[in-house]
């Protein structure tokens, strides 16, 4: 019984396959608009969180000023080195602390130059930045207490100074410093806020203060918590310890900020969340529409067929199979729509995810629900004109002209 | 007779619209028909022979009296329940042939078959066979607007008598037809009434079609007027 319809239904729209074709359209621009987005929304929230998960898990990070951004750390005490080390003294279920403190330095080797961030640091950075270094090696403890003259490249700076060369054991000049180098770091790519990590030198911190900065601030404390431990628990303890050395009483603002990457993460993919939900919402509505013009078009068909329907029932057809016949010809139209939608939709979030260069992650379960949801449209819209043509009195239908 | 006869009309009136404006079409109607007769319906337009044949069609009800269809009352069945009358026990044939366009006069022939829920391969066999039996064997493959207007009345013979009804029911089948295509409608309708006693109610003007049957029934006004056999065909 459904199969003949199924077949009396491919017949029917096999006869008309340009109208056909224009029916679906809606259909499969909505299907594909809404996989699309929900793709590509998906692509970038796994983005945000491998960049953010690329600075190093559990990574609170220390900061001058009452927020985060340029400006905030002006008129503020800065850190000290002591500040670090009471951290890791006194704070419990820390994994790494590491204090550093940045500045934008030119860097010159040879013909070449290269404006980059030069960052003072210890070995603590790599635990904490969870960042390895590709080849040569990490410091040693003397050169770390001696401020020892020797760097760190990463990935950028090494490509722009020195191209394919080695650039082990050469030497770069950083103003009045030069250094050996002794290390490239991996690549990590972009981070969260679209600067590259990789455009950075590291030298000891001690050499950093003595030779670049001139002073002994830190500027940045970073602070690795171990897996099991509450990274919120850590972040009141370490403002709790903070402000007593800093000697900030009662009511009075922090001067500093703690920053925990895992809210960030929440909050760039919850905002990214967001906007694909609204894409998606958008696109949905492109769907709904489409059912509409297939209600159109069936509408329209069965006005057109009324004389067939007329002799269909004269033959003997019952009322349910003229409607089941009409609602399978809306249903099977709309789910053709549903899968070209889904092709085009597999193919075309491909393009633009490589476009875009966001990771291409399709997710199988929207492409079975936008799937499900166009054979839905099929039924909820195609049911009226349906109903229509199985209420048809045979006398009149056959009169039809 | 312990057997009912085929078809009974008792009293049947037929009134449409309401109050003032109402048209009163069929004002008590009498009229049997047995199994394996054919039989002629005449009159002039407005006459009621098409309201006659819609109810006998079961496409309409009385709207007054009874008409019973070996022996059920057919003014009492619901919609659907009469469809699967027609289904089961009628077969029509048209003035305007009512095939399917843009669709092979094989599937036109099948259809009734589909609604029958016969098997593909039966379908296709008694559908051929049907064809066969029309002349158009060769013709399966070809759509209505490929076919000539004989050709067409013959495929929905074929759609027509393909489930074996007891009653094919044919309104001016000739009405669309010039005399030479009518004739040969004329002796497919006689044949299929003499060999496979398939009964035939038929509503002609052209009394030259109508003396293709055995019996006439004339209506003038919503009444029948005559109802005259002709003994002297060949006998059944």
């Amino acid at each position: 019984m459904l199969w003949n319809a199924l077949l009396l239904a491919m017949r029917e729209l096999r006869r008309n396959v340009m109208r056909s074709v224009l029916t679906i359209l809606g259909i499969v621009i909505g299907v594909a608009a809404v996989i699309t987005m929900v793709t590509i929304g998906g692509g970038a929230t796994l983005q945000v969180t491998q960049q953010v998960a690329s600075l190093g898990s559990n990574l609170l990070m220390i900061r001058i000023g009452q927020r985060m951004g340029p400006g905030q750390g002006a008129g503020a005490v800065p850190f000290r080195l002591a500040d670090a080390e009471a951290i890791a003294r006194e704070i419990g279920s820390l994994a790494g602390v590491a204090a550093s403190s940045s500045q934008n330095v030119t860097a010159i080797f040879g013909n070449e130059s290269w404006s980059t961030q030069v960052s003072g640091v210890d070995n603590q950075f790599f635990n904490v930045r969870n960042w390895a270094v590709a080849s040569g090696r990490q410091f040693i403890d003397s050169e770390l207490r001696a401020g020892k003259a020797v760097c760190v490249l990463g990935a950028t700076v090494r490509a722009k100074l020195f191209g394919a060369a080695e650039p082990l054991g050469s030497s770069l000049r950083l103003q009045k410093l030069s250094c050996q180098v002794i290390g490239v770091l991996e690549a990590k790519g972009q981070s969260t806020m679209g600067t590259d990590q990789d455009d950075v030198v590291l030298v000891p911190l001690r050499a950093f203060q003595r030779r670049i900065s001139g002073n002994q601030d830190v500027r940045l404390i970073q602070v690795s918590v171990q897996d099991v431990a509450s990274t919120a628990k850590v972040q009141a303890d370490i403002e709790r310890l903070l402000r007593e050395r800093r000697h900030i009483t009662g009511s009075r603002d922090d001067d500093f900020n703690v920053m925990d990457m895992k809210e960030i993460t929440r909050m760039l993919t919850g905002t990214t969340q967001v906007l694909t939900a609204l894409l998606g919402a958008v696109a949905a509505v492109s769907l709904l529409v489409g059912g509409i013009g297939i209600m159109n078009i069936m509408l329209v068909s069965v006005t057109e067929r009324t004389r067939e329907i007329g002799i269909r029932l004269a033959i003997g057809a019952v009322e349910r199979e003229v409607l089941t016949q009409f609602l399978v010809e809306a249903v099977v139209l709309s789910s053709f729509g549903g899968v070209i939608g889904i092709v085009l939709a597999i193919a075309g979030s491909w393009g633009l995810t490589l476009l875009l260069e966001v990771p291409y992650v399709l997710n199988p379960g929207i492409i079975v629900v936008a799937f499900l949801f166009s054979a839905a449209v099929g039924v909820i819209f195609g049911f009226f004109p349906a109903r229509k043509a199985a209420r048809l009195d045979p006398i009149e239908a056959l009169r039809h002209e | 007779m312990d057997k009912p006869p085929l078809i009974a009309l008792e009293g049947v009136t037929k009134v449409f619209g309401t109050g003032a404006a109402s048209m009163q079409a069929l004002r008590g109607v009498d009229l049997t028909i047995n199994a394996g007769e054919f039989v002629a319906i005449m009159g002039p337009s407005g006459s009621g022979k098409s309201t006659c044949m819609n109810i006998l069609g079961c496409l309409d009800t009385p709207s007054a009296g009874s008409y019973r269809f070996k022996g059920v009352d057919v003014g009492e069945l619901e919609r659907d329940q009469r469809a699967r009358l027609r289904r089961h026990y009628l077969g029509f044939v048209f003035q305007g042939y009512n095939l399917l366009s843009r669709t092979s006069a094989l599937e036109n022939v099948e259809l009734p078959l589909i609604y029958r829920g016969a098997p593909a391969q039966e379908r296709h066999a008694r559908a051929q066979r049907a064809l066969a039996a029309v002349g158009l064997g060769g013709w399966a493959d070809h759509t209505p607007s490929e076919l000539s207007g004989g050709q067409q009345q013959r495929v929905a013979i074929a759609r027509a008598i393909v489930t074996e009804p007891a009653v094919l029911l044919a309104d001016e089948p000739t009405g669309n037809l010039d005399s030479a295509r009518g004739r040969e409608i004329m002796d497919l309708l006689t044949t299929f009434n003499r060999d496979h006693g398939i009964t035939i109610v038929m509503v002609t003007h052209e009394s030259d079609m109508a003396a293709y049957a055995r019996r006439v029934v004339r209506f003038f006004d919503g009444v029948v007027a005559s109802d005259e056999q002709r003994a002297q065909l060949e006998p059944a």
